[in-house]
């Protein structure tokens, strides 16, 4: 950005640069699902012409992210750009809006080159239910980068972007940044407006960043927070500037403690994976920050109360895809008959899966038993987070239980699919924050992330030791070769 | 409990979702292998809380106009959405 400013480079070199090495890479990789390259460039010779004008003045653009190429996961909204949502049933469908996060990041003068690949409806932890074709790891072309945001991940991990968003419901956030070996921040529920977001799970999304450094996904985690008029879910609470100390600072950390639950080291978790964590919570600890052990006693819970709420949330909200708005349709005789066929057409097996799974959990006689147990269990989830940030500021904790596993690993196995966020969604249950950074790679070359998880609204204490973390370490420099 | 085929259906006809004989009996034993994350043995506790809520002014305020509405539309007649008779 600097070199921006100073003009050692322009927007649009840096701009023409991502598109030249998407074009190299995109066979290999399939990141993306929509390249915007024209208006992209137009917009980079603007933010140019701005950039050279404020240089004759001698003064300083106010816009932070003036002439910076983003991506945005095809979820979010961007008016005039496709936005499938990785599904066949908004195959052609060109958003009339922009979403508020993406707005904001382009009011900070960001710069939007694309749209990337996710798993349809962002239901999925691998972009292997994208109905575009699942996006390759850029550590290991026959493996996953891990889902639903698989497309941003692996985006930032090939340096195809410096910066792209993501969405995280269940992990999706996280578990992409940890098997890419990039950061990424899941906000706290409520923190980034979710209007222009095509919807999932209500009560559980959440807009994130994801870019190589702690420092970069604070810059956009800054601009996109904050309340929004369009979005009532949205908080106030005040997005304070994040401060972060410089690498000469001895102990960065002091007076900060951070849990480790025993329950997220149980059966399956890979040994470098453990290893891993551990170590760098031992690196955090050297760098003035207290170690706890601590317990979340309803962790288990998670996997089923997710997997109960989350579908029946999405039953409700993918009820409005019926084939007459917006969207293809499958023609027939009467409306009912184009609702069945363009939905059961057009939604891919993992979505009708979910649907199924929700409306069944939500209808006359299973209600209780499923929709409003998993509701009370959740208020155990929630209370286990708040008995342990009684006792510590932050919690780390391995993201997925692996590293990234092969492509078609899971095949039709929705149930060990689900297993894959069985780390991650503690926190969207709890709507807490969660940021994933890499700490290592296993034997096989492929990054190991922790995650640490904190307050409401604190998400400022985790960037602040990610960042710490990687004043003294290099994972997050190391680069794939492709 | 493995659910019955007539349940299946029951389902997909709530959820509109037309699926041939295979995927009904994909969906059919996968649905009841998810069952067994019940939470019937989680003790119940109070309602969960929700977090941040915002009701606005209720004022009218400019929106999107027809046309940039119905430009997404697959059928669409004098600046409507155009669907078969629901009545007959």
């Amino acid at each position: 950005m600097a070199a921006l400013r100073h003009g050692e480079t322009s927007s649009r070199e840096l701009t023409r640069a991502c598109l030249a090495r998407i074009e190299h890479l995109e066979l290999s990789l399939h990141a993306f699902l929509y390249l915007a390259s024209d208006s992209a460039l137009a917009q980079a010779a603007a933010a140019d012409r701005e950039l050279a004008a404020l240089r004759k003045a001698d003064s300083q653009s106010t816009q932070p992210l003036l002439g910076i190429p983003i991506a945005i996961k095809d979820v979010l909204a961007v008016e005039g750009l496709p936005c499938t949502a990785g599904s066949k049933i908004l195959e052609g469908f060109i958003p009339p809006f922009t979403a508020t996060a993406v707005k904001r990041l382009q009011e900070a003068g960001a710069i939007v080159i694309g749209k990337t690949n996710t798993d349809e409806f962002a239901m999925g932890s691998s972009t292997e239910n994208s109905a575009y074709g699942v996006t390759h790891n850029p550590w290991d072309t026959s493996r996953v980068p891990g889902g639903s945001s698989g497309g941003s991940a692996a985006a930032v991990a090939a340096r195809l972007i410096p910066a792209a968003l993501g969405t995280d419901t269940g992990g999706s956030v996280r578990q992409p940044a940890s098997f890419c070996g990039v950061t990424g921040l899941k906000p706290t529920y409520g923190r980034v407006s979710r209007y222009g977001l095509v919807a999932y799970g209500s009560s559980l999304d959440c807009v994130g960043a994801l870019a190589r450094t702690a420092e970069d996904v604070a810059i956009l985690f800054q601009i996109m927070a904050g309340r929004d008029p369009l979005d009532a879910t949205t908080a106030d609470a005040p997005v304070s500037k994040i401060e972060f100390v410089g690498a000469d600072t001895r102990l960065p950390l002091r007076g900060l403690r951070i849990g480790v639950p025993k329950e997220y080291f149980v059966r399956g978790i890979q040994a470098e994976v453990e290893a891993g964590v551990r170590q760098a919570v031992s690196v955090l600890e050297g760098l003035g920050a207290e170690v706890h052990e601590i317990s979340l006693p309803h962790t288990e819970y998670a996997l089923p109360v997710y997997y109960i709420l989350a579908p029946a949330e999405a039953s409700a909200n993918l009820a409005r895809y019926d084939g007459i708005r917006y969207g293809p349709r499958i023609q027939a005789e009467s409306m009912w008959d184009i609702f069945y066929r363009t939905r059961g057409g057009k939604f891919g097996a993992e979505v009708e899966r979910r649907i199924m799974l929700g409306v069944y959990a939500l209808s006359a006689g299973y209600y209780d038993a499923y929709y409003g147990q998993a509701q009370k269990a959740r208020t155990l989830i929630q209370r286990d987070f708040e008995q342990a940030f009684e006792q510590v500021d932050c919690i780390a904790a391995p993201v997925a239980p692996t590293t990234a596993f092969p492509i078609g690993a899971h095949g039709d196995d929705p149930l060990a699919m689900y297993l894959e966020d069985v780390f991650t969604l503690p926190a969207n249950l709890a709507g807490v924050p969660g940021l994933a950074f890499p700490v290592g790679f296993d034997r096989a070359g492929l990054p190991v992330g922790m995650q640490l998880m904190g307050k409401h609204f604190r998400e400022a204490v985790l960037l602040r030791m990610a960042h710490a973390y990687q004043q003294v370490t290099d994972w997050h420099l190391r680069a794939p070769s492709l | 409990m493995p659910l019955s085929l007539e349940e299946v259906e029951h389902i997909a006809m709530l959820a509109r979702l037309e699926l041939s004989a295979e995927e009904k009996n994909r969906y059919r034993q996968q649905l009841s292998e998810l069952q067994e994350l019940d939470t019937t043995d989680i003790p119940p506790t109070s309602s969960v809380s929700s977090g941040a809520g915002h009701l606005r002014a209720d004022e009218s305020r400019p929106g999107l106009s027809r046309e940039a509405l119905l430009k997404n539309a697959p059928e669409v007649e004098r600046g409507q959405f155009k669907i078969p008779p629901v009545f007959e």
